[in-house]
């Protein structure tokens, strides 16, 4: 998997564990490095066993804390510029969904060898969404789930998401959309930089 | 808005929010709102385009003729009295009679001008506070904006890869050219330095020295009591020597060492005899001292008309097979005169297997 998916679990561990245990982590994993280079591409099972490795030192069920990456990455200070990148799909959180089937395009424009898992958004109602994620590996959903809720913050918005579980490695997640402006969100300037 | 009924221009409000409606005498009647936020009053002021607008390409005067002769051109403009905006433009000529009461598209003799930021859209998005709603949907400016952040980003997390790789190659190549135990440069270093110094016709000294004895301290002493030994004449010889010189170990217990710009043999001769009475000094190692010695042969490569390395490596070698046959603890710099009477010059290692 991509070297900027492994050090988005790196980040998320040390900025929320600490260094200490990130690195038992990947000893656990059994690993002979500590670091990961966010611009090279590592095996899909080191990824899966750092994974694996972060349930047993954290004491916490692998889709718990995809979901917290998923959070991270979007309202931790240090994700600053991941998360303006995402406010550039729209102006607000239903414009946002509505990009969500060219993440993986807009991702690629960037960083190329970046495979990000399909994504297609259904309107059911005009508050009652599905999107359905399509990967190698499940898992990818409980990412998207944490991530969109913190979108739905960062946009003001109040939304209830739920994930529906995997079959034959297509997850779908229920977004319910209560209200789109529910708080004032966090001010998105088009010209400012990130960082 | 000056015009009386502009049906165009809601229309193109929303299709090239920055454009501008001229009538037959180039004063602006109608600005979309983008433009507007550029330059504030555009419309409302009737000022002719020409004068909020200077005109850098083609260099035509910004006169309504002189417009229009260049419709569908591109155009290159600046902001008057702006922060400093580069701007595209395209002109295109409205029709000569039939006025918008008429049924006219707009004023008759005018034209529409839509301008774009092109390259300087970066800056230009943060001088005047845009947000995506100044620009159409169609506009692929959010996209260009998007990728400069995120092609930025990557670029910096490629920049640090790269630093860190560098530092990697730099600590490989270090230890490449290093001897571990000593911390002294080796073989490989020392022929490269070498060379170098050879293909810049720059001249130097080349001494080629062998420890004494070392071989007694390691069978009796132990390999513990060997190192230290080793590590030690490092030192010592590190000390004796200038910053620019180099000192490197090619063998077990042989060294090489490269004075630069050392011509004088007188020089050498005190150089090398200060630096075997170093290493004769008993040197301790827990209780116990060891006593070694060292004999050298050296060669100055300004004795050489064409100097090559192996012909100074093999003459270093037979000026310290001379000195190890003189009884040792000494130094002896070639002569000519030794190749000549001493053909049969072994390499001084199958010496030494004789001697140990």
């Amino acid at each position: 998997m991509h070297g900027l998916i492994n050090r988005a679990i790196e980040r998320f561990v040390r900025d929320t564990y600490g260094r200490d245990t990130w690195h038992h982590v990947m000893c656990l994993a059994g690993l002979e490095f500590s670091e990961f280079e966010a611009m090279l591409t590592y095996e899909d099972h080191v990824t899966l066993d750092v994974l694996a490795a972060a349930q047993d030192v954290l004491g916490r069920p692998v889709p718990d804390i995809l979901e917290d990456i998923g959070t991270y990455l979007v309202s931790h200070p240090k994700a600053e510029p991941l998360r303006r990148l995402l406010r550039f799909g729209g102006s607000t959180f239903t414009e946002f969904l509505h990009s969500l089937d060219d993440l993986p395009a807009w991702t690629r424009l960037a960083v190329s060898d970046l495979e990000l898992p399909q994504l297609e958004l259904r309107e059911h109602a005009a508050d009652r969404f599905s999107l359905t994620c399509q990967a190698r590996h499940a898992g990818f959903g409980h990412v998207i789930v944490g991530l969109l809720r913190a979108l739905a913050d960062d946009y003001g918005a109040l939304v209830l998401l739920e994930h529906k579980g995997a079959r034959k490695g297509r997850e779908i997640i229920v977004i319910q959309l209560l209200s789109m402006a529910y708080a004032s969100g966090r001010q998105f300037d088009l010209g400012a930089r990130a960082g | 808005m000056r015009g009386p009924n502009l049906q165009i221009a809601g229309l193109l409000d929303t299709l090239c929010p920055m454009h501008a409606v001229l009538d037959r005498t180039g004063h602006i009647v109608h600005a979309g709102p983008t433009l507007c936020k550029l330059s504030p009053g555009c419309a409302a002021s009737g000022r002719r385009f020409s004068e909020l607008f200077q005109i850098r390409r083609p260099r035509i005067d910004g006169s309504m003729a002189a417009l229009r002769a260049h419709a569908g051109e591109k155009l290159h403009l600046q902001i008057r009295g702006a922060v400093r905006t580069d701007l595209k433009g395209v002109l295109t000529p409205l029709p000569e009679y039939g006025s918008p009461e008429a049924g006219g598209m707009g004023p008759a003799g005018g034209a529409v001008v839509n301008l774009s930021f092109g390259i300087s859209v970066v800056d230009a998005v943060r001088a005047f506070e845009l947000t995506s709603a100044d620009f159409a949907a169609t506009d692929l400016t959010i996209e260009m904006l998007y990728l400069v952040e995120a092609k930025t980003a990557a670029m910096e997390a490629s920049r640090m890869l790269n630093l860190r790789l560098q530092g990697a190659m730099i600590a490989a190549e270090e230890k490449a050219y290093t001897d571990q135990l000593t911390g002294l440069k080796n073989r490989h270093a020392a022929e490269y330095l070498l060379q170098r110094l050879l293909d810049s016709e720059q001249d130097f000294a080349l001494m080629h020295l062998d420890l004494d004895f070392f071989k007694a301290v390691n069978d009796t002493m132990g390999h513990a009591a060997g190192d230290h030994v080793l590590r030690e004449v490092a030192r010592l010889m590190v000390e004796e020597t200038r910053s620019g010189d180099t000192v490197a170990r090619v063998g077990g217990d042989e060294f090489l060492l490269i004075f630069t710009r050392l011509t004088d043999t007188q020089c050498m001769q005190d150089i090398a005899a200060r630096l075997i009475a170093r290493l004769e000094a008993p040197i301790a190692f827990n209780d116990q001292m060891c006593r070694i010695s060292a004999s050298a042969g050296s060669v100055l490569s300004c004795d050489y008309a064409y100097p090559v390395r192996e012909r100074m490596m093999e003459d270093t070698d037979i000026a310290l097979y001379a000195a190890k046959q003189d009884g040792r603890g000494r130094h002896v710099a070639f002569d000519s005169s030794m190749r000549v009477g001493n053909r049969m010059a072994r390499p001084i290692e199958a010496k030494r297997r004789a001697e140990d």
